[in-house]
């Protein structure tokens, strides 16, 4: 198994820059994920990591071997395509069998690996069969099958869960976790559901249009996000963000908002027009000791908690509160914050001021 | 109780489908009936009038595609009496085997270059097919409108400098010629058709291939090749009914060594009168081959027509 380096990685399409100069490192034994919108650039990078696509500059070093403009053929590396790519020809024995026969291992040998892979994946009685018949999850399991035979230095997965229908993707999903504690093998996954990327990942790299907005652990990146869009991809409903104006100097910890003092984690940085209070639903309370109000415009009941929509002087607001809590259409109420979960961000560039919420140094993007 | 549904033709609407299309195939296979049944008719049958549809089958359109035959006197002929049937066919009209004719050597002639120039057109079009669907090629789309504006004009319009290149190249009357030829006109359909066919199979199957140690031309061996032979099934049998059936070039390029059979056929009326037996037979026995290729091919051209229009 294999730690990955990726330094300095960039890929441009002609005049088109798919991933603009991308550093991070994935331990050994790491579920690493790579997260964005479709077209941010997370793919291509997973591609040049498998050498299905070669950087225009920067280096992939696999296992401290500079690998970036080695074939896919020599990387040794698994690859599960979001639509699976079994051979449509060959039926589900040859397709895990197809790696080894490239390798040129024993009839004997080759037998006993499919036998063991087809073991782990309960998938024996399914071997002589055509994978045109197969439903999507025991696709989804020979694919697996045929990445992990041969025992690869990491796992390269493109949104290998997105063909499948939503019920069947929770259960696969907890089936490729149990496979990736048991196998301890590096992986590196790419999808579009946060909350995919939260579950299962160890870190997380959140990308848009060619550029890492952040990456770290999903704790840092949830509850300290550097950027507005990492704070707005991440979590569901996103972050709340209030507008208002301000004039903030090193070592504020009292902003005025709609005419309220609202206290925010001490700020480390100054900034002055334009700027952000970031909240998420679960932080916001309906309290009477404020002057800060907002009026109810839509409830959602959720079973054990409620998200209620508010109006405020800077903008709207969800709030994720219980359900016993009542709620009315219509009904003006006070709202608190917890306080050291605020983050601020500069309004024209969208990246968070740093303050003693976000500024343990460990998540740098 | 009967129901209808919208999906489902009545019983009705399907008799009424199927004598449609008997009729139809009636009438398209008429004249393949008359010729097949032409070549089993005595001369004089063959140009009975009224046109007799039963008639005593006869070999003898067969025997004369296949031999030359000269006149005899009366005492060589009860002098070499006939040692088998065919010979007999020959003496009964009072006429001895003089040799084979040039038939089967122009049956050959047609196979080489039909056959030779198919596996030709496909190979060379898979190829350069896949490369087009695949590749970042440096001008790909007007290099594929050339390809294509290569068919904007009847072949045969050219004829004339193709001619005189062949004579000045020493090509004419040569099997490498008609095969270079027939390679070169069918070259543009294959690639059109192979790329349409290669286009649709899914990048990831060779990425897998890459990713699982193969290299390229293995990955496009191994898993490009097998879900294409469709494709190239259903090529390759345009490719061969245009060369076989070729007349124009063939009339034009070939006359000795490298003569095919369709320019050949027609020459049978001078040589002893107008045997249309003779020129049936022949005519029967060069629809075998297309259709024997045809029907092997059969289940990847029906799939090959239709597909595409129904996703996997």
């Amino acid at each position: 198994m294999a730690k990955i380096q990726i330094k300095n990685l960039r890929k441009e399409f002609g005049d088109f820059t798919a991933v603009e100069a991308s550093s991070f490192t994935i331990e050994d034994g790491e579920f690493f994920m790579l997260l964005g919108p479709s077209g941010c650039g997370k793919t291509t990078t997973l591609r040049m990591i498998a050498g299905l696509e070669l950087p225009t500059s920067g280096e992939v070093v696999i296992d401290g071997e500079d690998v970036s403009q080695m074939p896919a053929s020599q990387r040794d590396i698994a690859f599960v395509f979001q639509m699976f790519a079994l051979y449509p020809h060959l039926n589900v024995r040859k397709n895990i069998s197809y790696p080894l026969h490239s390798q040129g291992m024993s009839r004997v040998e080759i037998e006993r690996k499919v036998a063991d892979v087809s073991a782990t994946l309960e998938i024996e009685d399914l071997l002589e069969k055509p994978v045109s018949g197969l439903s999507g999850g025991d696709r989804q399991r020979v694919a697996l099958g045929r990445a992990i035979v041969r025992n690869p230095k990491c796992f390269l997965m493109d949104e290998p869960l997105g063909a499948l229908d939503a019920e069947f993707r929770e259960h696969m999903s907890d089936e490729l976790l149990r496979l990736h504690n048991k196998m301890k093998a590096t992986t590196v996954y790419v999808t579009h559901d946060q909350l995919e990327a939260m579950q299962m990942g160890d870190k997380i790299v959140v990308m848009n249009h060619g550029v890492i907005e952040q990456f770290g652990t999903p704790q840092q990146i949830y509850n300290t996000p550097k950027t507005m869009f990492v704070a707005d991809f991440i979590g569901s409903p996103p972050m709340n963000f209030l507008n208002f104006q301000a004039k903030l100097k090193i070592g504020t910890t009292k902003i005025k908002l709609g005419n309220q003092t609202v206290d925010v984690p001490e700020l480390y940085q100054e900034t002055s027009g334009n700027t952000v209070f970031g909240v998420r639903p679960e932080h916001v309370r309906f309290t009477d000791n404020t002057g800060y109000r907002g009026i109810v415009t839509a409830t959602e009941y959720l079973g054990t908690n409620q998200l209620v929509t508010l109006d405020t002087a800077n903008g709207e607001i969800k709030a994720r509160i219980s359900s016993s809590q009542k709620a009315t259409v219509g009904e003006t109420v006070g709202l608190g914050f917890e306080s050291q979960k605020i983050t601020l961000f500069d309004g024209k560039s969208g990246s968070a001021l740093r303050s003693a919420l976000n500024n343990d140094g460990a998540n740098n993007g | 109780m009967s129901k209808s549904s919208i999906s489902e033709p009545t019983r009705g609407f399907k008799w009424i489908a199927a004598i449609l299309v008997a009729f139809y195939s009636l009438v398209t296979i008429m004249p393949l009936l008359w010729i097949v049944a032409t070549g089993f008719k005595s001369s004089a049958d063959s140009i009975a009038y009224p046109p007799k549809i039963t008639f005593q089958p006869s070999l003898e359109g067969y025997v004369n595609l296949f031999t030359t035959q000269t006149r005899q006197t009366k005492e060589f002929m009860a002098a070499n009496p006939p040692k088998n049937w065919y010979e007999e066919i020959v003496h009964s009209k009072g006429m001895v085997i003089a040799g084979p004719s040039r038939f089967g050597e122009r049956f050959l002639n047609s196979t080489i270059i039909g056959f030779g120039s198919t596996f030709l057109s496909v190979l060379l079009g898979t190829m350069a097919a896949y490369a087009f669907s695949r590749f970042r090629v440096p001008l790909k789309d007007d290099l594929l409108f050339f390809i294509l504006s290569t068919r904007m004009m009847p072949p045969i319009a050219v004829a004339i400098p193709i001619f005189l290149m062949f004579r000045a190249v020493g090509l004419s009357d040569t099997h490498a010629g008609m095969i270079l030829l027939y390679t070169a006109v069918n070259l543009s359909l294959s690639v059109w058709l192979l790329k349409g066919f290669i286009d649709e199979i899914p990048r990831e199957y060779e990425e897998a291939a890459l990713i699982d140690g193969y290299t390229r031309f293995q990955a496009f061996y191994k898993v490009v090749l097998p879900q294409a032979a469709t494709g190239i099934a259903s090529t390759a049998i345009f490719c061969l009914i245009f060369a076989w059936n070729e007349y124009a070039f063939a009339v034009l390029l070939t006359s000795g060594t490298a003569q095919t059979a369709p320019p050949f056929i027609p020459t049978i009326i001078g040589v002893a009168g107008q045997d249309w037996p003779a020129m049936a037979a022949g005519a029967t026995i060069f629809l075998l081959p297309v259709m024997v290729f045809t029907i092997l091919l059969r289940r990847h051209l029906l799939r090959g027509i239709t597909f595409g229009a129904v996703r996997k």
